[in-house]
């Protein structure tokens, strides 16, 4: 089953032209890992897909579980099951995790023509996906991010992410910043999260998260295109002979 | 991506916020002719039934009053209010014989105050309880638990009936905190005022309820002038808090009030405003004028008062609750969040005045602007020369919504002993576009994010209020920020 469907999509932000026709197609079940140099796109492909309102769609289409995403707003792209965990993840001072969640988690439900999550039920959900993460409970009480470490921060992202259930994640660098522990509980989170209803997209820079999150296929986006689609054997090369080769190959084929 | 993009991206139109108590009631209410002269302090005097020597306390206001100008030092624009256009007293209650009992009080008043949610029947009572007086136009129409405080030894009255009950103790505390010499609206209010609250704990009593006053503003073409006075007497405890709304009406409503507090030896008082008068609309019309003064003397040694406010409405707000530190050891602290949107215009802030040994204030005050709005924390920290070991903390946030908003922020301090400790902080901040986009990407909608947002923003002070004003606040916060941002 289609998951995600991008034709020609194409995106600016502040006038200036970042996506040149993206192509990619994620079904069901499947892990794709994007891959590429600095400035190459990676970042603007994530927030074009959830709906950033900093980037302009000026080309192509995005379908998303049948339904037309880019007519989404944000909040009804993550309703519909699509997650990022961000980068750079902000601090919302005064807003504690647990509000934060149950306001996002009733949002949800309200879409859904659900009521309410009973607090009782909401505290026994929580606690089991902190449980998935190994997410300690004194974070439920501090504010949003506000003074987590850098492993900390990624690790309330994928807790987030088992929060809201979402079909389709998009994990936007999620291993900078991550020493190789904390990389090793991020990942295992992703993976206890994953099953054939559900995918993953890895936008990273190094081959180092996919020893952790195993990609099905591997994609390397390059000025804003998709230049090279291969197995997880390409990561591996690419973690030993860089972008250059690609890069070159590339633009040979366009000669 | 430039700042301008941002703040369009960010802030859209402006439209009209929800204001849910803009209703009026259709009660019969005798209103007395508009304008201010020597007769017109006579007639209310004579209405309400006072002694002489209170008519005199009003006639030495009034002619005070007339030498006076209205200040314009605040950073407001207030347009020109016609006193004379004004009416200063209107009595919406049964008049031959003042209510006695809920049966006689017009069924249409207890509607109303139904409908703010201030049940005026003690079984419907918030649970916790919570005593409240409930002031519509000029009047007191109800007091709830009169009878169970009693028995403490607890005054929970209307003015004017403490007046009649308990002269003595009105006599000596009434203007000893605010004199009518004080300011241009306290010398008004001393010569007009009309029902507030009288508050008085005994010696060692810890008041075992929240007292409240729920202020209604309801006939038109009037002003509410009412006055408030608690007295905490050595060792005791009280918690009030106070509310207040008002209809929507093209014209602008003048509220100019007086709040004295009296704290002895060890007692404590704790203030909590949450003031939603109606703010205007969405073009700036109507509203009404809050010019307020608020004052506690904290004269006992090791005595307490803590002033908390959230402020949502008024078309203008004038306002400055303060601390006189008189007792050796005693505290002051200042909680306060003012938001304006729109075209609302807000010049609040409190002053410390350090005059006894070893005394404490604190200051927190959170601000937020939005729409075409202006908001000002003022502030003065004095400390005298005997104030050995004074110490002031004081925090002043602004938080912006969009490029059209203002935020001000006017310090003031005034130090004479060497050995006080006098320390200020201000930050100004905007709700990023960032914070915002990650909480549409959880899925949680525009509206309810800077809700989120704003509340977490002014979740220090939000803390201090007693839980039903809290959750009451919070609403306020979101609803009044509603269709800032597209």
């Amino acid at each position: 089953m289609s998951m995600l469907k991008i034709e020609n999509l194409e995106a600016a932000i502040n006038g200036k032209q970042i996506l040149k026709g993206i192509n990619l197609e994620v079904n069901a079940g499947e892990v794709h890992a994007i891959m590429g140099p600095n400035g190459s796109g990676k970042s603007t492909m994530s927030n074009v897909l959830v709906g950033h309102p900093a980037y302009e769609v000026t080309g192509g289409t995005a379908t998303f579980k049948g339904k037309n995403l880019l007519e989404m707003s944000a909040e009804e792209r993550s309703h519909e099951g699509l997650f990022m965990s961000f980068q750079y993840p902000v601090e919302i001072p005064g807003v504690s995790m647990t509000n934060f969640m149950r306001t996002a988690i009733n949002e949800k439900r309200k879409y859904q023509g659900l009521p309410p999550m009973a607090p009782t039920e909401f505290l026994k959900f929580i606690k089991e996906k902190r449980d998935m993460v190994k997410l300690d409970a004194k974070f439920m009480n501090r504010s949003v991010n506000e003074g987590f470490s850098g492993g900390e921060k990624k690790r309330n992202e994928i807790f987030q992410m088992a929060m809201l259930e979402p079909s389709l994640s998009i994990l936007d660098e999620t291993d900078s910043g991550l020493d190789i522990d904390a990389l090793r509980i991020v990942a295992d989170g992703v993976n206890r999260l994953k099953s054939p209803e559900t995918s993953v997209i890895v936008i990273t820079h190094y081959q180092r998260l996919l020893d952790y999150i195993k990609p099905d296929i591997v994609h390397v986006l390059y000025q804003g295109r998709i230049i090279k689609t291969a197995g997880p054997e390409l990561a591996l090369e690419l973690e030993e002979r860089g972008y250059d080769w690609v890069i070159k190959e590339y633009e040979d084929s366009l000669k | 991506m430039n700042s301008e993009t941002q703040d369009n991206s960010l802030i859209r139109e402006i439209s009209a916020e929800k204001y849910r108590y803009g209703f009026t009631t259709d009660v019969h209410t005798e209103i007395i002719d508009r304008g201010l002269t020597e007769d017109t302090v006579r007639l209310i005097s004579e209405r309400k039934g006072e002694p002489e020597w209170l008519l005199e306390f009003r006639l030495k206001a009034y002619r005070h009053w007339l030498t006076m100008e209205m200040p314009h030092w605040a950073h407001l624009d207030i347009p020109e209010i016609d006193y004379q256009n004004i009416s200063y007293y209107a009595d919406p209650t049964v008049k031959k014989e003042g209510p006695k009992s809920l049966e006689e009080i017009d069924p249409q008043v207890m509607k109303t105050f139904d409908k703010l949610g201030i049940p005026l029947e003690e079984r419907l009572a918030l649970s916790g309880g919570v005593a409240v007086d409930a002031v519509m136009d000029s009047v007191s129409v109800k007091t709830t638990f009169k009878k169970t405080l009693a028995e403490k030894g607890i005054i929970f009255c209307s003015m004017g009936e403490a007046v009649k009950n308990h002269p003595d103790l009105i006599r000596q505390y009434l203007g000893s905190v605010v004199n009518y010499r004080d300011n241009f609206f306290a010398a008004l209010n001393s010569a007009v005022f009309s029902d507030g609250s009288f508050v008085y704990i005994p010696k060692g009593v810890r008041c075992p309820m929240e007292l409240s006053t729920y202020f209604r503003i309801n006939a038109a073409g009037t002003g509410q002038f009412e006055r408030t006075l608690i007295v905490a007497d050595d060792d005791s405890y009280v918690s009030y808090l106070e509310g207040c709304t008002a209809p929507m009406r093209d014209e602008n409503q003048l509220h100019a009030a007086i709040v004295e507090i009296v704290v002895l030896d060890r007692a404590e008082v704790k203030y909590s405003t949450v003031q939603n008068w109606y703010p205007g609309d969405e073009n700036g019309r109507g509203g009404v004028y809050n010019f307020v003064t608020k004052r506690g003397l904290l004269k006992g040694v090791d005595s307490k008062l803590s002033w908390t406010q959230v402020e949502t409405g008024s078309a203008i707000t004038w306002k400055y609750p303060s601390c006189v530190l008189q007792g050796d050891g005693s505290q002051g602290e200042f909680y306060s969040v003012a938001l304006t949107n729109n075209w609302q215009q807000a010049d609040t802030g409190t002053k410390m005045i350090h005059i006894g040994r070893n005394t404490k204030s604190t200051v927190i005050s959170k601000g937020i602007s939005a729409g075409h709005s202006q908001n000002s924390y003022r502030g003065l920290i004095k400390v005298g020369e005997h104030a050995d070991g004074a110490r002031n903390y004081s925090q002043c946030d602004s938080l912006l919504l969009g490029d059209k908003c203002g935020a001000h922020t006017f310090p003031y301090m005034d130090v004479k002993n060497e050995t006080a400790i006098v320390e200020h902080e201000a930050t100004t901040s905007k709700i990023s576009e960032d914070q915002l986009f990650y909480c549409n990407q959880r899925g949680i909608p525009m509206e309810q994010a800077i809700g989120l947002i704003v509340n977490g923003y002014a979740k220090e002070v939000l803390n201090k209020l007693p839980m039903e004003f809290a959750v009451e606040a919070q609403r306020l916060l979101s609803v009044s920020l509603e269709n800032t941002v597209g």
